[in-house]
Order: C-alpha cells, then structure tokens, then sequence
C-alpha cells in the first residue's frame, strides 16, 4: 500500500464518519461542525486526487462561505442556548434501515459496475503529474485539445474535437469559445444574483419607523 | 485490500451521499435538513471529481460539473437560510414540521 | 514515496517551529514597539538588556496556568476552537515559499490555496465564541465572522490584480518575474497595483483582526472578545494563530507586490549567476531578505495597531462594503482594461512588461 493509498484511507474513513456524525448528533451547532470536518475532508480528497484547484474552492467557496453562513443561520434562528430538537425512535430506526439499504444498493452497484464500457483510460499513476489545474484553465480558455470527450457528458463539443473525431487533424482555430466557458461565467454571477436575492429575502422587515436621522458614520 | 482506485471513491461518496439522505428525512431542524442537501452535494462532487481523476474522458468534465456542483450549492444555501431566517421571524421556530400552512 | 513523505515531515517540522519562534518573536516585538510608541520602555529585565526572554517566560507563566473550562460552556466547542484557528493559519505555510523552489508544497495554485485555507481559520473564532457559553464571546465571534467575510471579498479582489499582471498563481513563479531592481516590483508595475497593495493592507490587517478593526476582541466593549473565556494553552493558540495569520498575510503581500525573496537592489543577471554557482548562499540570502521583508509589514501592522483608535463595528463594515468593495472593483477593473487601452493606443511602441503566462511542461496527452 503506497502512501497515497494510506492517506486516502484515513481521510476518507475520517470524511464518512464525520458525515454519519452529522446525522447522528442532536446538537445543532456540533450538526454544523461535524459538517465541517465533513466537507473539508472531502477537499482533502481533492487534494489526494491532485484536483488543487476543486479542493481549493472547496475551501473557499464552500467551507469558508457557506458553512459560515449556515452556522450564523443556526446562531439567529436558537431560541435558548445550544437548542436540541429530537426526532423520536420510531423514526430512528427507520430511518437507520432505509440508509442502510439505500448505502448497500449504492455500494453493489459501484462494487459489481462494469467500467469496461468507458473509453479506456491510459492516465499516470501519480495525480501530481497530471497538471489537472492547467488542463482545467486552458479547457476553459478553448484548448480543445484537453477536452478530448465533450460529446460523452452530452454538451456540445467545441470544433476541435468534432474533426478530430471525423480523423481530419485540422489547424485548431485559435480563439475558439469552450463548451464550458459561457456555463462558467453564467454559474458565477448566478451565484452573484442569487445572494443579492438572498440577502433581499433574509432582510428584516421592521415596520418603518421614523427616526432622527443618525449623525454620518 | 486492493489499490485505490475509482471504486472506493465512490463507495466514500456514497458513504456522503446515503448520511445526507437521512439527515434529510430525520432532522426536524430545519438547517439541518439544509446540512443534509449539503452532504448530497458533497457526495456527488467526490464522484465527480473521482472520475475527472481516475477518467480519461472527463479530466476536464468532471472537474467542471464538481465546480458547478460547489457553486450552486452555495447558491442554493443562501436562498434557503434566507427562506429560513424568514420563517424563523414569522413563527418563532425552524422546526420544519410547524411549516404546514401554505402561506407567508 | 517515502522519501517524498519524510521531505513533507520535515518541512512540516520546520514550519511548525517557525512558526511558534516567530510567534514569540512578534509578541516580544509588540510589546517593545507599543512601549515605544507610548513613551514607554517595554519589557527590560528578563533575560538582559532588551527583555528578549520576556516571551519565554509569559510561555511559561501561561503554561503554569490554571486550565479553566467555564460551566456554561459546550465542552467540546470550546476545546476545539483554539486548535481550528491554529490549524487555519497554520496550512496556510504549506504553500508559502522563502525562497526559489523552497516550499513545503509546489503548488500550481498556491496562492488561491492560502487565502482558501486562511478562510477557514474564522471557525475557530466562531466556535470559541459560541462554546464559551458567555455573551461577550458570543459577540466577539459574530463579529470577527461578520468582518472576516465581508473582508475577504475586497482581499481577493485585490490580489486578483498582480495576479492578472502576472497571469500566473503560482507564487514561485510570481515571484521570479519580479527579479532585479525594484522597479520590477508588481508595486511599482502600473498604479492600479500600487493602489491594490495599500489596500490589500488594509484588508489584511481587518483579516488577521488586528486594530484598528479587531472589534472582535475590543477590549474596552467586550471584555476580551472571543477569547474571553480562555486562558493558559489554549488562549496562547489564538495569539499563535494571529501572529501566525499576520506574517501569512505579509507574505503574500511581499510575494505579489514587494518583490518576493529579491533585495531590488541587485541585478537579475548576477542573482541568477548565484543561484547556479552559490546556491547555498542564494538560498539563505534570499530566505532572510523574504523574512526580512515580511518582519517589516508585520512591524507596519504593530505600528498602526498602537498609532490609531479602534472603530465602531458599523464602521469597520461600512470602510469595507462601501470604501474598500468599491475601490478594489474598480482598481481590478482598471488592471484588466489598462493593458487593452495601452496595446491599441501605443501599438507596438512602448512595450509596458504585461507578460505572457510561464511555459508549463506540455500536458501529458
């Protein structure tokens, strides 16, 4: 077992059993830590996996933005000090036997999938070595030659890859727009709108009170 | 045990996937019930970035969908909380079976 | 592997005991520089002439102390927070490198990297300040997450403009761009950069919660803040943290707009005549100068603390949505057009260093 393989293990186990504490605590502040280590031990997996780049954002956009504003939600919405609102054991034990049936369907099927059908992979053994970050911003910026199989995830291929498919190697065109870079771009300022929105929606709306105006800040 | 490979990536990310679908149906807490959309998310990003790794065909796919997948949960975190904290000042409580009226 | 796995070991070593060694460093030097500043002398007697023992023996004192968990508090919270908020600064390091190619981890993205890790060192002040079961730190942590958030925004956007400058993360190679004299520093590079670096300053400083925005502790509103249930070990970790956070953040800024490990003073030809004859030379030399470089912003951020009054919450955040937010947009803006306007407008004519992107090795396809 190399060292990669060791770390996965511990990070991994380490991840899925933070996500079952989750489940299982009661206190929702320590819900929202055990969510924490949750998803910043799925960043660590990132990393294993030599994605920097996806573990990074994980990081950043997901750990430290929106599991801070989960955790000011849970802090504005307790009514006393460290709230606890109990499911009763009915439902525990239901809801213990559908999880694990549902874990078993899920784990027999990755167990017993047969992966032949995908294009063979010829990939190094090292994720360091993949410069998985580069091919991500030259996929984004229209290299079309890392983007060798835009018509297997159904969006459509950029030009390049179409003649390579018809076997005609042709001059690439330089400045040619990637399937993913429109997608991107919208996706950020969606994200954009939709806190604006959100901070729209979550505003108090005291009733208006006329009051002395302030002296400048 | 054998090598690490794509198979047991996706049994951690199912691991993730089955805790957010309980935490889902379980908590009563309505963030919490929003932590659980969040594990689901996260199960779903460690598959893709799995295949984006151990794929030849989506290196670049995988990536991209596990960053979309990040953004719009974000995205749909906020809108929830904000629906929450609303709740929260028109009943007092973020206990979602109190949520039954169909009204502001 | 396991040769790789014992380089990241001792790294690792190494950074943890530079860290703490730094950490009493600057919290001796706070002391002398808030007594000078106040007409004071600062600590004097322990250890010799200067007081340089002075933080060996607070450690001391510190450790000796009575470990206090209050009732009222949530017990694993409260344990957990210190060590979440050293472990944020603290990865941060990972990426950072002092010198040419000496970085614990070679990292495409390391400077996205360490401002993602350096987000996740408000938890730790969240957690205390929630665990500790009382109101002053349940303030103190809401607070320091409010500004921490809100700051964040204008930092990355600040950064984002040496960056497109560059066209690079990769501090390494940041960093190598700017070799020579110091007009070939990112600050000097356009004045869009040289405003972005006193800004980024100003977020920084808001970012590792020091005064005059460390409203997360104001002493004279919340007792202590976040903190104030902490004593002994654990309160020691935050300041490990914070000073931690502190030359964190001046590194960064030395990396992307001072000129990284570079003295700016002698010419890109003989320092790579060294690199390839006297490596060993170049490398301490250039580690020094780094450390050097990021002692004096840290001692500009100790300065400001002890110079200026602390601000009102409110202010703290209307100076970043309504000031720095602005300013940063458009200093970003400016960055991205500046080089459009300058290539139709003088094509060809004066050639302003807007570089091209390093040569990766070519990807493996």
């Amino acid at each position: 077992m190399s060292v990669g393989d060791i770390l996965f293990w511990i990070v991994g186990l380490m991840t899925a059993l933070c996500a079952v504490m989750v489940v299982v605590t009661q206190h929702i502040v320590r819900c929202a830590i055990w969510l924490l280590f949750t998803l910043a031990g799925t960043a660590g997996l990132f990393f294993l996996l030599g994605l920097d780049f996806l573990g990074a954002t994980q990081l950043f956009v997901y750990v430290g933005g929106t599991l801070v504003l989960v955790i000011f939600g849970v802090m504005l919405t307790a009514t006393g000090p460290f709230l606890q609102l109990r499911a009763g054991a009915g439902e525990w034990a239901i809801a213990i036997i559908v999880g694990l049936l549902l874990y078993g369907l899920i784990a027999l099927s990755w167990l017993f999938a047969d992966w032949s059908k995908l294009p063979e992979s010829a990939l190094p053994d090292d994720p360091r070595q993949m410069y998985h970050t580069e091919q991500l911003g030259r996929a984004l910026l229209g290299d079309t030659s890392v983007q060798p199989a835009s018509e297997l995830a159904g969006v459509p291929g950029s030009l390049g890859a179409a003649d390579k498919a018809s076997g005609k190697l042709q001059e690439p065109p330089k400045r040619q727009a990637s399937a993913f870079l429109l997608p991107f771009e919208i996706v950020s300022v969606h994200l954009l709108v939709v806190l604006i929105g959100a901070a729209y929606l979550a505003r108090a709306k005291r009733k208006r009170v006329v009051v002395a105006p302030r002296e400048s800040l | 045990m054998n090598n690490v490979g794509l198979t047991q990536y996706l049994l951690i990310g199912a691991v993730l996937f089955v805790s957010g679908v309980v935490c889902m149906a379980i908590k009563r807490n309505a963030i919490g019930v929003l932590m659980g959309v969040e594990l689901v998310l996260n199960g779903a990003t460690v598959n893709f970035a799995a295949f984006a790794r151990f794929h030849d065909a989506f290196r670049v796919e995988g990536q991209i969908f596990a960053l979309f997948t990040i953004v719009l949960a974000a995205a749909e975190a906020a809108i929830a909380l904000a629906i929450v904290l609303n709740f929260y000042n028109n009943y007092l409580t973020v206990d979602v079976d109190s949520a039954e009226e169909l009204r502001g | 592997m396991s040769i790789q796995l014992i380089i990241l070991l001792i790294a690792a070593i190494v950074l943890v005991t530079f860290v703490a060694l730094s950490a009493i460093f600057f919290i001796w030097l706070e002391r002398k520089v808030a007594g000078r500043i106040q007409d004071r002398l600062g600590p004097t007697r322990t250890g010799g002439k200067f007081g340089w023992l002075q933080t060996v023996a607070d450690g001391i004192k510190l450790l000796a102390k009575e470990d206090i968990i209050p009732a009222n508090a949530d017990q694993f919270l409260f344990r957990l927070g210190p060590y979440l908020a050293f472990t944020g600064s603290f990865l941060a390091y990972l990426a950072l490198p002092f010198s040419r190619d000496v970085v614990a981890l070679q990292m495409n993205i390391a400077l996205f990297f360490m401002l993602a890790v350096m987000a996740t060192e408000v938890f730790g002040v969240i957690l205390a300040g929630y665990g500790s079961g009382s109101k002053w730190a349940l303030f103190g942590g809401m607070r320091e997450a409010a500004q921490v958030v809100s700051y964040e925004v204008p930092m990355a956007l600040c950064v984002l403009i040496p960056v497109l400058t560059a066209g690079t993360l990769n501090l390494n190679v940041i960093s190598q761009q700017q070799a020579g004299l110091f007009w070939n520093w990112y600050i000097f590079h356009d004045p869009f950069t040289f405003l972005a670096f006193w800004t980024y300053f100003t977020c920084a400083t808001a970012s590792c919660k020091r005064a005059p925005f460390d409203l997360a502790e104001a002493e004279s509103e919340l007792v202590a803040g976040f903190h104030t249930e902490y004593s002994g070990l654990r309160w020691s970790f935050f300041f490990m943290a914070e000073y931690g956070s502190m030359f964190a953040v001046s590194g960064i800024a030395t990396m992307l707009f001072l000129g990284g490990w570079h003295t700016g003073v002698i010419p890109a030809t003989i320092s790579e005549w060294i690199y390839e004859n006297l490596w060993p030379v170049y490398v301490v030399v250039s580690v020094l100068v780094f450390i050097t470089k990021c002692w004096i912003l840290v001692f500009i951020m100790m300065w400001v603390r002890w110079t200026l009054p602390r601000l009102r919450i409110d202010q703290v955040m209307t100076t970043c949505l309504k000031y720095l937010l602005p300013i940063a947009c458009v200093l970003l803006l400016g960055a991205s057009v500046l080089p459009l306007v300058w290539h139709t407008v003088f094509p060809g004519w004066v050639k302003l260093p807007f570089r091209n992107p390093p040569a990766y090795p070519a990807a493996p396809r």
